[in-house]
């Protein structure tokens, strides 16, 4: 079991080390069969000839790359290729022409070279980070965000420390010293997870941002499968990690209280919950970080591509429209879960693919 | 027409075909041309490095290089605690790997025999061609797990004492820190300080070998009397190559210091170098946070000239004294 999984780290962090991405891959070997996806998207897509390029965030970068390696097994005219280059490189790429759409994570800015008015929002998928813990004898967790602030500051230190064994009732919790594993690159995940914090407990002080001051004694990983394999290797660990990376390694992750109240452990439901009970914007933009959803993981983010209002290229612009539309419905349907990713609800897909219907295609 | 008294192909012969002109002019100006070159592109680095660090430099001041907090979200950028740690990690990769560097050295030159000598210098050669992710990796995934306990029962005995506490006490998490990543480097700038002194090594003339031998001296006399005093420079020289190569270790840093911007004498804790963090923090960075990671570079750049140059000077005198002698 422990080889099983050691390896498997190795694996990840191998592949993470050479691609420059941190993400899993459902698929163990990669000789193995991907899904081949049908519809009636996937019928549209075999016909629509083109060549576009996208580039951004890494956080939905396994989905993506998956997706786009099952549609070139059936779409022999449309190629796609998306490049996991972070999602501030990916907006500025974009805004200066240099990409036909781009994944972000976060929202246009005013830094970024991008005038308003000029493209729209497409939410694809979402996911929940989970907060992954290395506990000997524990499998069930319970945590407050005020608890999970107070550990991830540096304020609580030990495991039985009562903010943390009031919320395990009937549970022995071991006196040991609680190591802190964070990412030590810049990233979207530490984002979401400090701005979750900074929302959902009154006595988080280090802010929400790609990277925080974390207290010294905090042990930095190098992307998802770092984190994951301090987490591994040292009893006493807690850390933050993508939900898919967290389900492949089968690490435990610890339920937290929502704004409902309840305990909920990271799962494609509870993120599909967490989505269901946020606002969607006229943008498309929508926030389920604290969802007040009853059943709602709190921690889960979303996730967007960008995509021009109007496409000089009416080549371009079909090819773009007809992959995004694919993306969200069929692709998403096909793919997302097994990679910890869950698929938008109907509510959100057809507000997307109305957006995408009033993209201005110049038939020049 | 009037006949001069050198014949006429003597010149030419020697100095002055035209073919032979040109060619020569060619030569020098393309070798001109070589170290023009270099000298240009180092210097469009720097111009282009500081200008892009300069937002940073401007908003930080001084600050950059005395301040020990590094907070990205609040705009505030000091690399203090990233030039110590980058310190600290190539002075442990230096204490542990030239003593080792020069014994293999030594060794394989003057101790080992034939046979023996020709293996062990193919198997040194063969850590140099390691990449360093792998060093990396490997010091990851297996070296900080397994001092971690080590870590532990060693900061618990020592905890307590005066000089050694303040070393060995403390620590411990996940063992990635300054004496992990250190002694992974370690390993990393072994071979080449150990080629380089052989080289050296090789350079010592027979003559004051065997006279060293036939006045009686041991073997490690005549090391130590004919050997050493020879090489002192090359050795030097080659441990700047090593400090060089560890000053700018990224990858393997990166992956195990555990980034954490504090100043401590504990080299059991977590710590930051500055390469590493460039490589860390660059993806998701933009604005002044961007600026002031090329300002690390910036930093790092002229720590590299200063080192090199402290050698050449350390060099230098040394083989005066040699000379002299």
């Amino acid at each position: 079991m422990r080889l099983v999984r050691f390896l498997a780290v190795v694996t990840v962090m191998v592949s993470g080390a050479l691609l420059g991405s941190g993400c899993g891959n459902s698929r163990a070997k990669a000789s193995d069969p991907i899904a081949v996806p049908s519809g009636p998207m996937t019928e549209l897509a075999k016909q629509v000839p083109g060549r576009i390029k996208g580039a951004g965030a890494s956080f939905p970068d396994a989905f993506y790359q998956e997706a786009v390696a099952g549609l070139r097994q059936v779409a022999t005219k449309l190629s796609v290729t998306y490049e996991a280059v972070g999602s501030a490189a990916g907006r500025e790429a974009f805004g200066q022409g240099l990409s036909d759409f781009a994944g972000t994570d976060s929202l246009v800015g005013e830094d970024d070279p991008i005038a308003a008015g000029t493209f729209r929002y497409i939410p694809t998928v979402a996911a929940s980070i989970a907060v992954v813990v290395n506990l000997p004898g524990v499998t069930d967790l319970r945590l407050t965000p005020e608890a999970l602030a107070g550990i991830f500051q540096g304020d609580i230190g030990r495991w039985n420390d009562p903010a943390i064994t009031a919320s395990n009732p009937g549970q022995e919790l071991p006196d040991r010293e609680i190591v802190v594993a964070r990412r030590a690159d810049g990233s979207g995940t530490t984002k979401n997870f400090t701005r979750y914090l900074d929302r959902a407990a009154d006595n988080w002080r280090l802010g929400g941002d790609d990277t925080v001051e974390w207290p010294s004694h905090t042990q930095g990983g190098q992307q998802n499968s770092g984190v994951a394999q301090i987490v591994i290797d040292t009893a006493g660990a807690i850390g933050y990690v993508d939900y898919g990376n967290a389900a492949q390694l089968g690490l435990t992750m610890a339920a937290i209280r929502n704004r409902a109240g309840r305990f909920v452990a990271p799962s494609i439901a509870a993120t599909q919950a967490a989505i269901d009970s946020s606002e969607l914007t006229e943008e498309l933009t929508y926030d389920p970080l604290d969802a007040p959803g009853a059943d709602a993981y709190p921690i889960t983010a979303p996730t967007y591509l960008l995509v021009r209002s109007s496409y000089d290229d009416a080549t371009t612009g079909r090819a773009v429209v007809t992959f995004v539309r694919w993306l969200v419905t069929e692709a998403a349907d096909t793919y997302a879960a097994d990679l910890g990713f869950a698929p938008l609800p109907e509510r959100f897909r057809t507000a997307a693919l109305s957006a995408l219907d009033q993209i201005q295609i110049d038939p020049r | 027409m009037t006949a001069t008294a050198l014949p006429p192909e003597a010149p030419s012969d020697l100095t002055s075909s035209d073919k032979g002109a040109v060619a020569d002019r060619a030569f020098s100006g393309a070798a001109l041309g070589a170290g023009v070159a270099i000298l240009a592109i180092l210097g469009l680095i720097a111009w282009a490095t500081i200008s892009k660090a300069w937002p940073a430099f401007a908003e930080q001041g001084f600050g950059f290089l005395t301040v020990d907090r590094w907070a990205p979200s609040q705009d505030v950028f000091g690399a203090l605690s990233m030039v110590y740690g980058t310190f600290v990690v190539s002075a442990i990769a230096l204490l542990a790997s030239v003593p080792v560097s020069i014994g293999i050295a030594l060794f394989t030159t003057e101790v080992a025999p034939r046979r023996m000598r020709s293996a062990i210098t193919l198997v040194v050669d063969l850590l140099a061609a390691v990449p360093s992710v792998v060093y990396g990796l490997w010091g990851v995934l297996f070296v900080a797990p397994s001092v971690t306990p080590l870590f532990h029962s060693i900061s618990n005995v020592v905890g307590d004492w005066p000089l050694l506490g303040s070393l060995f006490g403390g620590g411990g998490g996940s063992g990635r820190s300054f004496l992990t990543a250190g002694l992974i480097l370690a390993l990393m700038i072994t071979p080449i300080i150990t080629s380089v002194t052989r080289e050296v090594l090789a350079t010592v003339p027979r003559g004051e070998k065997d006279a060293a031998l036939a006045l009686g001296a041991t073997r490690w006399e005549m090391i130590r009397g004919a050997v050493l005093p020879h090489s002192f420079g090359g050795m030097v020289g080659a441990t700047m190559l090593g400090l060089g190569r560890a000053m700018g270790e990224t990858i393997a840093v990166a992956l195990t210091i555990g980034s954490s911007f504090q100043i401590t004498t504990e080299l059991f804790e977590s710590g930051a170098a500055m390469p590493s963090t460039i490589a860390l923090e660059w993806g998701e960075s933009s604005g002044q946070h961007r600026a002031a990671l090329i300002g690390l570079g910036v930093v790092l750049f002229a720590a590299t000239i200063a080192v090199n140059s402290g050698a050449r000077a350390i060099v230098a005198r040394a083989e005066r004294r040699m000379r002299g002698a």
